[in-house]
């Protein structure tokens, strides 16, 4: 007899009470401030007069289960056995007794986990699957942030920015990597090589005219077979055909450039949020550390860190100081590819005489 | 675990240097497991060549339509044993809150049925088991189902969802964001399991506006929580700030950074009085006076001044809709669309998830196929939107009115008879309300 096969159980969000440390579990919603007592450490006090400790400490995301279990050891060691992960990656782990902090933070950084991430500093970098597991990918994440976080390793076990600094990384101009102070994005500069032999069979083609944001696709027989042509002088690279067409390739080994992009802030904190903007592109895709791609990115970031007052972001120092400015700080050419001619690209110009000279 | 490990001169650079090296991690695997020394010399193949090498294809799981990632590799000539890596998505607990036992069994599952290796967490925020070969995907996945998880959304589908910290362990928290979570997004369960929907939609929840999870950037529905009454003082918490801060502090990095000029530093003996004035003495003759009538809940004195300021008590979320990244037509900010909806009761939450069933059954009507949310309202225009959902306009969703006369307007009269047969039944407000 064929064997049962399991239905499963539509749980769904699993309830974070079952893992929450009981002393966040009593104090739940009744918390009154925090402060940081070092880099790395947050200090929480409740209403209650109930204090908890949090030691944040860097991962490199892609986890072996040898590492989670590292981690699992020594949170069973030196701390209370209950941990979360942040949006970046970090991993924090909660202890209620301050005596418990010190050897934490000596059992982490003994075993390779730095300890830091908090406050103004550079904290780990958002970044997605790249060449490890994607299907789309133009370039690695995990080796670019792994070569990048090593260069800014002292950035995120100090606190010495003026304000936190978010990075991401993603691997095509989808940017699953998300928004970012500083963010490190391919960028195409040549058309897809369409291989007409497989378009037919693997691609919806009504699908892929529809996706191209210029209309640039369209069908076309192509040594009798049906197939797709491309209006090479409209297409700008973008890559949105290659994902539901893989024949549209789009990732090239020597054309699929990598731009970096700044000013993107999530948080409503003193400005509204914003989108960052695109400040450099052409840098070669070089594995397996990417030197170009982090020279670009310590040099905006070390001049934001020597410029900016304090509590700005790098959203809030652009904004005070211009983009003229920015440019001119950070020795980065300002090209004509730099000005928007994307629809709503008039709310992106200079509609006023406020100039700096 | 017979085979030997190929040379790895690009990968082996990134063993070097002071960050954890996920390198190192794969070497470690790849000593028991031949499936990882074939998935590392793909991946150094693409080093070298710069190019990525996997595929979709169709894996899932029995009774679900989506949540399995089907990796095929197109290399699976030169390394076989990788030639399949798919990879389970899995929604996280609210908060991403574990303790080691459950971190522990769902790592033990991954080890017998999978890889090995493990993203916490993924830019949607699921844990990413990554790399199980088709045969293993359903045992994986009833392991990991029976330890009491569940996969993610995938393709057209409400998409696995993120929420903050939150109430378990930050002050700035304004609703419980692990309960708002789990009830809208355990709602949608079949809506994330059997892909229907003209596109992804997501939801995601932060507690204040510093919007830790990225919401109003990425999210059709971001829950991001606000107060309406006046910011809370602590004035020993005041006191020990300035002491420690001193008056250029509180002056460049507090009253001067409030983006509407909300904040004034005062003699103690002028500061105002009234229903929306907080005032808090920071020394004995000095005090920080809050017009919280202007005040755009920024959070930005409140993180500077942590406790001493703090949000007030009548709290919820502003609701925004229709944020995105770029493709297809650019990127889209949430925009406001409930400016601000209680979060406290039973009732409360259940209009919360009221909401998302109707915004998602609006989009799953109206949308076209492939359009994101935002990039919907952007083509029917936001009040088409509203009307479609069932709610009035308010000046708080606007930037400004419009700019161009562009718009048919002989229905006006009736749009403002409404509005002031609407404000006639409304309770009278006094002064200072």
């Amino acid at each position: 007899m064929a064997q049962q096969i399991r239905k499963p159980i539509e749980s769904g969000v699993p309830d974070n009470k079952q893992y929450l440390h009981p002393v966040m579990l009593k104090n739940y919603g009744n918390w009154k401030y925090h402060d940081r007592p070092r880099p790395g450490v947050l200090h929480h006090v409740s209403h209650s007069g109930d204090e908890i400790w949090t030691v944040r400490a860097g991962t490199q995301r892609q986890m072996d289960v040898y590492t989670i279990r590292k981690l699992c050891d020594i949170a069973d060691t030196y701390a209370d056995g209950h941990v979360r992960f942040t949006i970046r990656s970090n991993i924090e782990f909660m202890v209620a007794d301050e005596k418990k902090v010190a050897p934490l933070i000596t059992a982490l950084t003994g075993s390779g986990f730095p300890v830091g991430g908090t406050g103004n500093s550079v904290s780990a970098i958002a970044h997605t699957q790249g060449w490890l597991h994607c299907d789309i990918p133009g370039t690695d994440a995990s080796g670019a942030v792994k070569a990048l976080m090593d260069d800014l390793y002292e950035e995120f076990i100090k606190e010495e920015m003026p304000n936190r600094v978010h990075l991401s990384t993603s691997c095509c101009e989808i940017n699953c990597g998300g928004q970012a102070d500083i963010a490190i994005i391919v960028q195409h500069t040549k058309p897809p090589k369409i291989n007409h032999d497989l378009v037919a069979n693997v691609c919806e083609r009504p699908a892929v005219v529809a996706r191209c944001p210029v209309a640039a696709i369209r069908p076309a027989m192509v040594n009798g077979k049906p197939s797709l042509e491309i209006d090479e002088k409209k297409c700008m690279c973008c890559g949105a055909c290659y994902p539901p067409c893989p024949p549209m390739q789009i990732n090239d080994p020597e054309f699929s450039k990598l731009a970096i992009w700044v000013g993107g802030k999530n948080s409503n904190a003193r400005g509204k949020p914003t989108f960052m903007k695109m400040v450099a592109s052409g840098l070669p895709n070089n594995p397996p550390r990417w030197p170009e791609v982090s020279e670009v990115v310590k040099r905006i970031l070390y001049v934001y860190k020597a410029d900016a007052r304090s509590w700005e972001r790098i959203a809030d120092w652009v904004e005070r100081i211009g983009w003229p400015a920015f440019f001119e700080k950070t020795d980065l050419p300002f090209t004509k590819y730099l000005i928007d001619d994307w629809r709503g690209s008039r709310a992106s110009l200079n509609a006023s005489t406020h100039i700096r000279f | 675990m017979a085979k030997k490990p190929f040379d790895t001169p690009m990968l082996d650079q990134l063993e070097s240097g002071p960050w954890p090296s996920f390198v190192t991690g794969l070497k470690r695997l790849a000593k028991d497991k031949d499936y990882m020394v074939d998935l590392m010399g793909q991946l150094e193949h693409s080093y070298k060549t710069r190019k990525g090498y996997w595929k979709g294809g169709t894996v899932g799981v029995f009774g679900y339509g989506g949540g399995v990632i089907p990796r095929f590799s197109e290399v699976a000539a030169m390394f076989p044993e990788s030639s399949e890596f798919h990879t389970l998505r899995v929604q996280p607990p609210a908060g991403m809150h574990y303790n080691t036992d459950i971190l522990r069994k769902l790592t033990d599952a991954w080890e017998k049925h999978g890889s090995g290796l493990i993203a916490f967490h993924g830019q949607s925020g699921d844990i990413m088991f990554q790399g199980a070969s088709t045969a293993k995907v359903q045992d994986a996945f009833d392991a990991i189902n029976e330890l009491g998880f569940d996969l993610g959304g995938a393709g057209p589908a409400v998409r696995t969802s993120m929420s903050c910290v939150g109430a378990a362990r930050c002050e700035q928290s304004c609703y419980d964001e692990s309960r708002a979570h789990r009830q809208v997004l355990n709602t949608f369960l079949d809506d994330i399991h059997r892909p229907a929907l003209p596109y992804k939609f997501k939801f995601k929840f932060s507690g204040c506006p510093n919007d830790c999870m990225n919401s109003i950037q990425r999210a059709d529905m971001a829950v991001i929580g606000t107060w309406r009454d006046n910011i809370r003082t602590d004035e020993p918490l005041a006191r020990k700030w300035f002491a420690r801060h001193g008056l250029n502090e509180l002056v460049n990095d507090v009253v001067a950074r409030c983006p509407t000029k909300a904040i004034m530093l005062k003699e103690t003996k002028d500061v105002a009085r009234g229903p929306k004035v907080s005032s808090v003495a920071i020394n004995d003759t000095q005090s920080l006076e809050i017009d919280n009538g202007n005040c755009v809940r920024c959070m930005h004195c409140i993180n500077v001044m942590t406790g001493a300021l703090a949000h007030g008590k009548d709290t919820g979320a502003s609701i925004l809709i229709g944020g995105k990244r770029t493709l297809k037509i650019g990127d889209l900010m949430g925009t406001v669309v409930v400016p601000f909806m209680e979060l406290k009761t039973d009732e409360d939450y259940a209009k919360l998830v009221e909401l998302g069933q109707k915004v998602i059954d609006f989009f799953a009507e109206n949308a076209l196929e492939h359009e994101r949310t935002g990039e919907m309202i952007e083509r029917i225009g936001l009040v088409n939107f509203l009307e479609g959902i069932g709610i009035e306009v308010d000046a708080n969703m606007v930037s400004t009115p419009r700019t161009n006369p562009y718009v048919r307007t002989d229905g006006w009269d009736d749009e403002v008879a409404k509005i002031n047969a609407k404000k006639a039944q409304a309770p009278t407000l006094q002064p200072g309300d």
